[in-house]
């Protein structure tokens, strides 16, 4: 057997114990099955040999045919005939539920995985590839589970045949048995020709699915601006470049295929041939041959089962390296055991906060960017903060350490005292709520969306809604709270879906809330009514708020500055608007542009 | 009005077959030589064993003793047969595979140029994980079935036919018999495909919608986060994939009873074949050699027969696929590009009229009532107004992205229904409210507005518009990669190259549906003056809630409920005292921060 060969075979049976492992019924029933299958198969040839000997035979010779010698004849036919159909249909309904339910448990393990896995791992793999990871991939390494069974029974018959040839004639078993190792061999090529070709239609597979995903995403975006040719050429390269890689594949498990097939029958001739030398030599009698061709040309058939066994094995072991690098993947955040217990609004700090970001450049290589240098910000508990700073200047990154979306890299971020590294699981969001700037409905009702699985009644429902002014619209839709809002609520427009996202945080009633730039969607009245909404039903929170509306930072009992990832001053509005000029440029911008028009106007006027 | 994507359920298995291979005429390409070399595999098929029976009749059996020679010339024969079909089995194998991936990749472009075409509305009914499946594990399905039973189902029946004709040879009587036997297999095997059918679609549909969850999962990883939520997602995945389960074990079982009614029949007719047979022979009608032989041919019969039904059984796991993808391909494109039929808009500053304009999504209350407007070339508008009042709405038909229910809207005096869309989407650029960006470099996000701009035109445009300080101060510059759905930027940087692209398209008509709402003010104001310099001479529409885009346009279009409540230069309409007014009011209290 070739080098090469032998590891992705027991790689692969590595591989396929595993699966076995997490359906070991399943497996065992349809083991059985195939058991069976395989002696009955060889009990057809040997019960149509006893008919013929002991019925067919002598009713021939007498000219006439009883009707035992027929009822026995169709007896025992047709009770071997009746228990292998028996053991084919358990072995193949077992099969299917092993396939089956070992998939969906990798799905399932798949799936929490992305879950649980930090964001940042979320921004290196592309959703379209982890699709696949959960679909393609899952599938690929488990339908080896079809053919398997049937491949375990036919290594029973083999055994069974072996032992028949070698009982009858050892030098024709010989023969017989040459068929294997050319069997073997033959595989062995194939699966050092097929799998890097598996793998790489496995990856195209993911990259079409990759491209698939994001032009879909961005559907509306290519129809406003008329690329749909563009995208088409861009799905069609990759389309390209797998049916390619599929054609590939084809070819070699089209050459591989006659070569199982030939195999088998080359044998059989081989032992025609040199059983009759053998019998014109005396050495053997005509019938031996006879049996052991009729054995070889019986297993033949069956023996292919092994062909598509292995055939899968390679796709097996690509499909598995995919799931597994998923399943393997480490960075989940690690929680303690501390409790976030106390009532009414908490007190979050973030101390010495630094943060960088893994960016890949163009050419592929892992870079980090640090936009979070030293931030220090203290939110007291039952005070409103605001967190205000140019585009692009860690606004939101911050928000996201103080709800710990992510951890910081160096310093700490605590909610009453306690590192949020150090608190259990579930304690964060239990306490703080984040709306985060990007809306993101699930596609599920109006109060799934708000309630989020918490059993709460109507009334608290709509209490929330009422707060983010989304109950007068909610009341208008055709099905009130049960209506569905689409995916990613694609039936609302912008405003009620930040306003439904908003609803969704209130509802939970936080002791900490950190609202980033949640109402930029929102027209100026509802705002203020928001606004005004929050402060009546939040007096037991603190708020964390991101925003650049004056009226909002001038609720706010302290203003924090943030330029570059700094803290850049801090204290009142009124204090900020008097000492630190960039601050002063960015609030008062709009006020300034309508001033200046103004006397633009006036002095047109003037000049007129 | 609009229409959802179907599954083409209608279509039966023949006419999905047929209607799937004109969607892709690779596939019948060289069929011809294709089959005939199929042709001469199946006959290798049946002449190995043939011969293998010959020769142990012939030499090994001979009266007078083994027949040495003849046994050596008929194994050389066989083997050279064997090597012969062997090859031919390799070529079909090849042909078929090239013929059917290529003819696949080209439905599955098809199918995905097809869902671009597709209205937005009628994108919106399906959720996009399973759209994508309909493109990608849809066709994975087909393509399966072609590398592992394509050529096996051409075999089996190619074999079924010369084995009935080698068993006429030996004893039509007996032929008639298992064919007999045969028959009612038809009928059953038909009503079994139906079950096995309904079971493979119901399998497909579930596909997809275990992506659209998962997808859910994905894409939402963000906030799913931040509410702690993972146990909820976590059951809502759990959920669709044992669907899926359910669905592909019911599949399983379906299929495995139908392939065991064909082995059950193949069973029965060993039976009968060996009683009738028996009884023939004792009535001297057949030797008991010829009867051994029968045998030996009804199980080159019954084998290619068990192998069909099974193969049918995965066809319909692949036409299941093949109806969905078809099922996209089918639904019309309810708003059409003219194409060849309609007329171009002349170069130049566009008018935009609407025209008694009303419009409801499907299955929704009206959302724009009686809407009549006209926007001046050359004029700077703002349209403002409440949430959910139909800005956006106004947006969307303004570019047809969607057609108004009744009404017509014009540019430049052209039905915009006329208008082709190479010409429309070149002049007509429109900047929605939920932007996108791709996942690759900010430079090649940017020239998506304009593929065929270099890189000192995208440059030139940033700068322009006054952005090339953030874009020099990112860590790579213009080569930054901005990652999926741009998340490796701000909100505010994503929209900044949002309307960088639209900027670079240079259109005549230019709508920014709150392209600015997530910038910080003073970037905003800046931007704004660079455009206001830019666009001058071309029109241009602007939604915004903040209400600085409104203060410095010609013209303010106060949209309320569906209607244009108001219009006119922003000095006039805050002394009105109408809507505007109060909204204004509202923002400039915001501003001065009270
Ligand atoms: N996932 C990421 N990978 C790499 N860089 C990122 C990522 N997310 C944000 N950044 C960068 O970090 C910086 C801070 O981003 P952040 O989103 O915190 O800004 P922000 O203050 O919230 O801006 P905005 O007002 O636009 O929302 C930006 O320069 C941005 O480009
Ligand atoms: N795809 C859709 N299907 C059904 N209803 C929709 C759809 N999109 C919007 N609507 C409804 O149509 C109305 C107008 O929506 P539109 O998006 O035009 O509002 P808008 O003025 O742009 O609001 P916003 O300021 O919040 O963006 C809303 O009541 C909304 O719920
Ligand atoms: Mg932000
Ligand atoms: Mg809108």
């Amino acid at each position: 057997m070739s080098v090469a060969a032998a590891p992705t075979v027991r790689r692969s049976l590595r591989i396929v114990a595993t699966g076995v492992r997490r359906q070991p019924r399943w497996f065992a029933a349809a083991v059985a099955g195939s058991t069976v299958y395989g002696v009955m198969t060889a009990l057809t040839a040997w019960a149509i040999g006893k008919v013929t000997r002991e019925q067919v035979t002598p009713a021939v010779e007498a000219g006439h045919a009883t009707s035992g010698q027929l009822l026995a004849t169709a007896g025992w036919v047709g009770g071997v005939v009746l228990v292998n159909l028996v053991a084919v249909v358990v072995r193949r309904i077992a099969a299917g539920y092993t396939m089956y339910d070992v998939a969906a448990a990798y799905r399932r393990d798949v799936t929490r995985q992305y879950l649980r896995l930090p964001l940042a791992w979320h921004h290196r793999h592309p959703s379209g590839q982890l699709l696949s990871n959960a679909n393609a991939d899952v599938e690929a390494t488990w339908n080896v589970f079809a053919p398997l069974p049937m491949a375990l029974g036919v290594v029973v018959m083999l055994v069974a045949g072996i032992v028949q040839m070698v009982v009858v004639d050892p030098v024709l078993a010989l023969i017989g048995l040459g068929v294997f190792p050319a069997l073997f061999l033959a595989n062995a090529a194939f699966q050092r020709a097929m799998s890097p070709r598996a793998t790489r239609a496995q990856q195209l597979r993911a990259d079409v699915s990759e491209v698939a995903h994001e032009s879909v995403e961005a559907a509306l975006v290519v129809k406003a601006m008329g690329r749909e040719s563009e995208e088409t050429e861009r799905f069609a390269t990759v389309s390209h470049r797998l049916r390619d890689a599929n054609i590939a594949v084809g070819r070699t498990r089209g050459t591989f295929d006659p070569v199982i097939e030939a195999i088998p029958t080359l044998g059989t001739l081989a032992v025609l041939a040199v059983g009759t030398t053998r019998v014109a030599g005396g050495d053997l009698a005509p019938a031996q041959v006879v049996q052991i061709a009729y054995l070889i040309s019986v297993l033949a058939f069956p023996v292919r089962a092994l062909g598509w066994v292995l055939g899968e094995l390679p796709r097996t072991v690509v499909g598995w390296e995919r799931v597994d690098a998923v399943l393997r993947a480490q960075g989940e955040m690690r929680h303690g055991e501390e409790r976030l217990d106390g009532s009414g609004p908490s007190h979050a700090v973030l101390r010495d906060a630094h943060y960088s970001y893994d960016i890949t450049t163009e050419e592929g290589e892992e870079a980090r960017s640090r936009v979070v240098h030293g931030v220090t910000i203290d939110v007291p508990a039952g005070s409103t903060t605001a967190l205000v700073g140019p585009t692009g200047s860690g606004k939101s990154t911050l928000a996201n350490l103080v709800v710990r979306l992510v951890d910081p890299e160096r310093g700490d971020a605590t909610i009453d005292g306690v590192d949020l590294r150090r608190a259990a699981r579930g304690e964060v969001p239990g306490t703080a709520t984040l709306v985060p700037q990007q809306t993101f409905l699930f596609d599920d009702t109006v109060r799934g969306n708000v309630a989020l699985g918490a059993p709460l009644p109507d009334r608290e429902v709509w209490e929330a809604l009422a707060v983010a002014q989304a109950d007068s619209f909610v009341r208008q839709l055709e099905h009130g709270l049960e209506t569905r809002v689409g995916e990613r609520g694609a039936s609302l427009s912008g405003g009620q879906r930040q306003r439904i996202a908003l609803a969704r945080a209130v509802a939970r009633r936080p002791r900490l809330l950190v609202l980033d730039d949640a109402t930029s969607a929102v027209d100026p009245t509802v705002e203020q009514a928001i606004l005004a909404g929050l402060r009546q039903s939040s007096a037991g929170t603190t708020v964390l708020v991101v925003a650049y509306r004056m009226a909002t930072i001038t609720l706010a009992d302290q203003v924090v500055f943030i330029e570059h990832g700094r803290v850049v001053d801090h204290g009142t509005h009124a204090e900020l608007l008097g000492r630190c000029a960039g601050y002063e440029r960015l609030v008062t911008a709009y006020a300034r542009e309508a001033a200046e028009r103004a006397a633009v106007a006036g002095d047109e006027e003037l000049a007129r | 009005m609009s229409t959802a994507i179907g599954p083409a359920a209608h279509l039966g298995t023949v006419a999905t077959l047929r209607r799937g291979f004109r969607l892709s005429p690779e596939i019948r390409r060289g069929l011809g030589v294709t089959l005939v070399l199929a042709a001469v595999t199946t006959v290798g098929r049946i002449v190995v064993p043939l011969a293998v029976q010959q020769t142990t009749d012939r030499g090994l059996l001979a009266p007078g003793g083994p027949d040495v020679g003849v046994v050596w010339r008929t194994v050389a024969l066989a083997s050279a047969v064997v090597v012969v079909t062997g090859t031919c089995a390799y070529a079909v194998n090849v042909r078929l595979f090239r013929a059917s991936e290529s003819g696949l990749a080209t439905l599955r472009i098809k199918a995905f140029r097809h869902i671009h075409d597709l209205s937005v509305l009628t994108q919106s009914t399906e959720r996009r994980g399973s759209m994508v499946s309909r493109v990608t594990s849809d066709v994975d399905t087909i393509s399966q079935f072609v590398q592992s039973g394509g050529i096996a189902l051409v075999l089996s029946l190619g074999q079924i036919a010369v084995a009935t004709a080698l068993m006429l040879v030996y004893s039509p009587a007996l032929t008639a018999v298992v064919w007999l036997c045969f028959l009612p297999l038809l009928v059953v095997v038909r009503q079994f495909q139906k079950a096995v059918g309904r079971a493979y679609t119901s399998v497909r549909e579930r596909v997809g919608d275990m992506l659209a969850a998962i997808s859910e999962a994905v894409v939402g990883a963000s906030t799913i986060r931040a509410y702690g939520v993972e146990e909820r997602t976590a059951a809502r995945i759990d959920a669709a994939v044992e669907a899926h389960r359910k669905a592909a074990i019911g599949a399983q079982v379906r299929s495995v009873l139908a392939f065991s009614s064909g082995q059950l029949v193949a069973g029965l007719t060993l039976v009968v074949v060996l009683v009738v047979g028996t009884v023939l022979a004792a009535g001297g009608h057949l030797s008991l050699g010829e009867l051994l032989a029968f045998l030996f041919l009804v199980n080159l019969f019954t084998q290619p027969v068990q192998q069909a039904t099974e193969i049918l059984n995965e066809l319909q796991n692949a036409v299941a696929g093949w109806r969905r993808v078809i099922g996209v391909i089918d639904t019309p494109a309810d708003v059409a590009d003219p194409g060849e039929a309609g007329t171009d808009l002349p170069r130049g500053p566009i008018e935009v009229e609407f025209d008694r304009v009303s419009f409801a999504y499907p299955g929704g209350p009206t959302v724009l009532h009686d809407v009549s407007l006209t926007i001046a070339p050359r004029s700077r508008v703002a349209i403002v107004g409440e949430t959910g009042s139909g800005k956006s709405t106004l947006a969307r038909l303004l570019t047809r992205l969607m057609d108004p229910t009744s009404g017509v809207v014009r540019l430049d005096g052209a039905d915009l229904r006329r208008v082709r869309f190479s010409s429309l989407r070149e002049r007509v650029v429109l900047v929605p409210q939920e932007g996108f960006l791709f996942d690759a470099t900010l430079l090649e996000n940017v020239r998506f507005g304009r593929p065929s701009a270099s890189e000192a035109e995208v440059r030139l445009a940033l700068t322009e518009l006054g952005l090339e300080g953030w874009v020099d101060a990112l860590p790579r510059g213009l080569r930054t990669e901005v990652g999926q759905r741009g998340e490796s930027l701000s909100a505010g940087e994503r929209q900044l190259v949002a309307l960088a692209r639209a900027y670079l398209a240079d259109p005549d008509l230019l709508v920014l549906d709150e392209a600015t709402s997530a910038v910080d003010p003073s970037t905003e104001v800046r931007l704004q003056r660079a455009l206001d310099g830019l666009t001058r001479g071309r029109t241009s529409i602007a939604i915004a809630h903040r209400l600085s885009t409104a203060e410095a346009a010609d013209e303010v279009l106060v949209v309320d409920d569906g209607r244009v409540v108001e219009r006119g230069p922003h000095r006039d309409l805050v002394g009105q005292g109408g809507v505007y007014a109060a909204l204004h009011a509202s923002w400039s209290a915001q501003q001065r921060g009270g």
